[in-house]
């Protein structure tokens, strides 16, 4: 194995790492939100720091690999993703710790009527299965589990789309459920979000062992 | 549309028994920079001595196939005409260290006994040196010897004794392998501005020189001609297994 070869594997052992911890505190996130668990959640947006050193460190280290080896072909693309995904990482880890904040700022538990009108429980779910899906993508080089993501956003995008719809009938029927609702919305809209940065990851693997460039391009990745 | 100006056609060279360049068939456009790459002994320095048939002076060296300058099979010219339109510049500057700086730029003339009146000697000197970024270093010691000057200067000087032919294609053999970092900036310059004039076919084991400077990479392998393509592909996305093994040094 060439020095470059050791140095690349090693950005991919820390990028692996921060994915699971980000993993680690979606799944923290979304038990601290159905069990109203507000210490959960202080430890969440406590470990928020950790992602962070996380997105500093492999920056850093990519930044080295670039001015020292000069990489090129595949592993300029696999630098290349790592730094996007590096990214979008980091964004996913702040969506956590916002969503934990919410539960921190709550007043009571969340109404359990609004995460089953919501779906948004069956969302969290999707994305923290996405998530992981993408990383085991990211460490087999498998474009095909990255290729299913596109699919499964949808399904995000939709219950997101269909979320006013749905708040806003729930208000309708109990008004005192208006404070919970606009904090599940906000939920809801932090998860879309959690999906589209798991698409662009998604993009990112396949860029890197296939050299395809699929971002905005919606038609070629329904294939 | 680009026009092709040399082409080899199943293009092979021999040393005796030994096959260093196997069947290459390439075309290469006019007014392009050219990056020819590989490993030591994969044919490439033969290749590109067989455009100008400087090939054929080593004993025992032999060739088949065609090499085409603007369509005509260079083994039908005069070598010494080939030579003229087909210039080299070699890997360590070779200037006459007996000549000034003046009559190293028209050597090729004095060679070959062509005798131009002073004022054109005068002219294609400056012209010469001027294209190659050197005139205004040297405008004041052109009756100095040519080893007065840098390395990266003396370099430059070769490139200007060959422009002063008024070739159409220029070959390079790891021209800048013996110039430090600055020197080397400068020449990888000049290929910039030289490739408006001329077409440039440039040997080097320097990727990141063959990155920046061609337009159009050729990567040798065992004496074949593995994989040409645009080089911002063969840098990103190569086809060949053997040319991403190369480039990011994975071969053993």
């Amino acid at each position: 194995m060439t020095q470059l070869e050791h140095e690349l594997q090693s950005v991919k052992v820390e990028l692996v790492g921060m994915w699971s911890l980000v993993e680690s505190q979606l799944k923290k996130t979304r038990t601290s939100m159905v069990l109203f668990d507000r210490d959960l959640a202080r430890e969440v947006s406590m470990k928020e720091k950790r992602v962070n050193a996380f997105e500093l460190k492999i920056d850093r280290d990519c930044e080295n690999i670039f001015a020292l080896y000069c990489p090129v072909a595949v592993d300029l693309r696999f630098l290349l993703a790592v730094l996007k995904i590096n990214t979008n990482l980091e964004r996913i880890g702040d969506i956590a710790d916002g969503i934990s904040k919410y539960i921190i700022e709550a007043l009571e538990n969340f109404d359990e009527d609004l995460f089953a009108k919501t779906e948004v429980i069956k969302m969290f779910d999707d994305a923290i299965s996405m998530l992981a899906d993408t990383r085991i993508a990211f460490e087999k080089d498998d474009t095909t589990l990255a290729r299913s993501i596109f699919q499964r956003d949808e399904v995000l995008d939709d219950i997101n789309y269909a979320a006013i719809d749905r708040i806003s009938n729930a208000i309708a029927e109990d008004l005192t459920v208006m404070h919970d609702a606009l904090y599940v919305l906000s939920i809801i809209r932090k998860l879309e979000r959690v999906g589209d940065q798991t698409k662009n990851i998604a993009e990112e693997i396949i860029f890197f062992v296939e050299a395809k460039v699929l971002k905005h391009h919606q038609e070629i990745q329904r294939k | 549309m680009e026009s092709t100006i040399v082409k080899s056609v199943n293009y092979n060279a021999y040393f005796g028994d030994n096959h260093v360049v196997k069947d290459v068939n390439i075309e290469i456009p006019r007014n392009t920079t050219i990056a020819v790459m590989g490993p030591s002994g994969c044919g490439k320095t033969t290749f590109l001595r067989g455009i100008n048939r400087m090939h054929e002076l080593i004993p025992g060296a032999t060739a088949k196939g065609q090499i085409l300058l603007n369509g005509e099979d260079v083994m039908e010219m005069h070598p010494i005409f080939v030579r003229l339109k087909i210039g080299m510049v070699f890997q360590r500057p070779n200037p006459f260290p007996n000549l000034s700086i003046y009559d190293n730029v028209i050597a090729g003339y004095k060679l070959n006994g062509i005798k131009l009146p002073k004022a054109e000697r005068d002219n294609i000197v400056q012209h010469s040196l001027t294209r190659v970024a050197l005139w205004n270093e040297v405008k004041d010691s052109l009756t100095k010897k040519g080893s007065f000057l840098s390395g990266g200067q003396q370099q430059r000087l070769c490139i200007a004794r060959a422009v002063a032919m008024e070739p159409e294609v220029l070959l390079f053999d790891e021209p800048t392998s013996a110039l430090d970092p600055i020197s080397t900036s400068t020449v990888e310059e000049l290929f910039h501005e030289l490739k408006k004039n001329y077409t440039l076919i440039i040997v080097t084991h320097n990727m990141q020189q063959a990155a920046r400077v061609s337009d159009r990479t050729a990567f040798f392998y065992m004496g074949e001609l593995v994989e040409f393509d645009d080089t911002k592909t063969m840098f990103t996305n190569p086809k060949d297994i053997r040319t991403q093994n190369y480039i990011t040094g994975r071969f053993s």
